[in-house]
């Protein structure tokens, strides 16, 4: 998909896509770390909805699309599975997410929902979240680890 | 859903109710269906920031054509995210006002720093993973949410038992 081949709708649709999913976030009360953490340490069990709820609606869309529909109308590319690859960083990855997340509660998508409800003190995440993706993209950059470049 | 776990500490599971958690994660799933079925685009919400890593740096691993082709999308993707929750908070909320979190900011900055490695190194998070990849059975998916899940609960709770609230 080349920039040119994209309709001119291509940016508003992406826009009002965002928009909706951070509703979501917003209704759900992801957008507040405090809410995750009283998940996490099983004081509410509530979190299991919103992934539950979403991922349905997503399992619907991608069996119907990729089953039904031809080409996405805006960009002409086929309708695809999320299917990637596994390998150990999978894990490692998984599990320094797992402790950042019980640390902060916050994971990326929220915490931009959570400045959106007004929560500047969210910044200290969302610059946490910038530096950590920086410090993990030069360090294997410098070529230690390029058996799982994907 | 029967309160088998030990550690659960009072007898609701549930004192929020369901209804705003369901709710919302059928938005949730919608957004991403909505920018599925108009462009075939999966729309992870961490991608965005290696992609926005690339306009200020000139490492080659952030400058790679899935990035910098991806990254305009990815800014507008997460704006639109910004203002639709500022839309529910501010406006449409039964209570609608600013909030702020009272978590302490060390654990926002240091929890920050390894999401910010662990989804990149994970290739994915809660939305591209737990949303995405979850609705598309994928078994990478379910082994890096199982890992994050588990993980995350017995960090919170070793957080807790440790006395730092919130």
């Amino acid at each position: 998909m080349s920039e040119r081949d994209r309709s001119p709708l291509f940016l508003p649709v992406i826009y009002v896509g965002g928009l909706i999913f951070g509703l979501g976030l917003a209704i759900s009360g992801m957008a507040r770390p405090e809410v995750v953490l009283d998940f996490l340490q099983f004081d509410d069990f509530g979190l299991l909805f919103v992934m539950g709820g979403a991922a349905v609606v997503t399992g619907i869309t991608f069996t119907v699309a990729t089953r039904y529909l031809d080409r996405a109308p805006l960009t002409a590319s086929e309708y695809t599975r999320r299917v990637k690859e596994f390998d150990r960083n999978v894990v490692i990855g998984g599990v320094i997410f797992g402790v950042g997340w019980g640390i902060s509660g916050i994971c990326p998508g929220a915490a931009y929902a959570s400045f959106g409800v007004g929560n500047y003190p969210i910044l200290w995440a969302i610059i946490g979240m910038f530096l950590g993706a920086y410090a993990q993209g030069y360090i294997r950059s410098l070529g230690t680890d390029d058996t799982t470049a994907s | 859903m029967e309160p088998v776990v030990p550690l659960l500490t009072t007898g609701d599971p549930f004192p929020r109710g369901i209804l705003p958690y369901l709710i919302g994660g059928l938005f949730v799933g919608l957004g991403a269906a909505v920018i599925y079925l108009a462009t075939g685009i999966i729309a992870g919400a961490s991608t965005f920031l290696e992609s926005t890593l690339s306009y200020v740096s000139g490492i080659e691993r952030f400058n790679r054509f899935k990035y910098v082709q991806s990254r305009n999308w990815r800014v507008v993707f997460t704006f639109g995210i910004v203002s639709g929750a500022a839309i529910w908070g501010l406006a449409l909320a039964p209570d609608p006002s600013i909030w702020t979190t009272n978590v302490q900011w060390w654990r926002l900055l240091g929890g920050g720093i390894l999401v910010g490695v662990g989804t990149r190194l994970g290739k994915g998070c809660t939305s591209g993973h737990g949303v995405c990849g979850v609705g598309s059975l994928s078994n990478t998916s379910l082994v890096n949410v199982a890992t994050f899940l588990v993980t995350a609960i017995g960090t919170a709770q070793l957080v807790a038992a440790l006395g730092v609230s919130p």
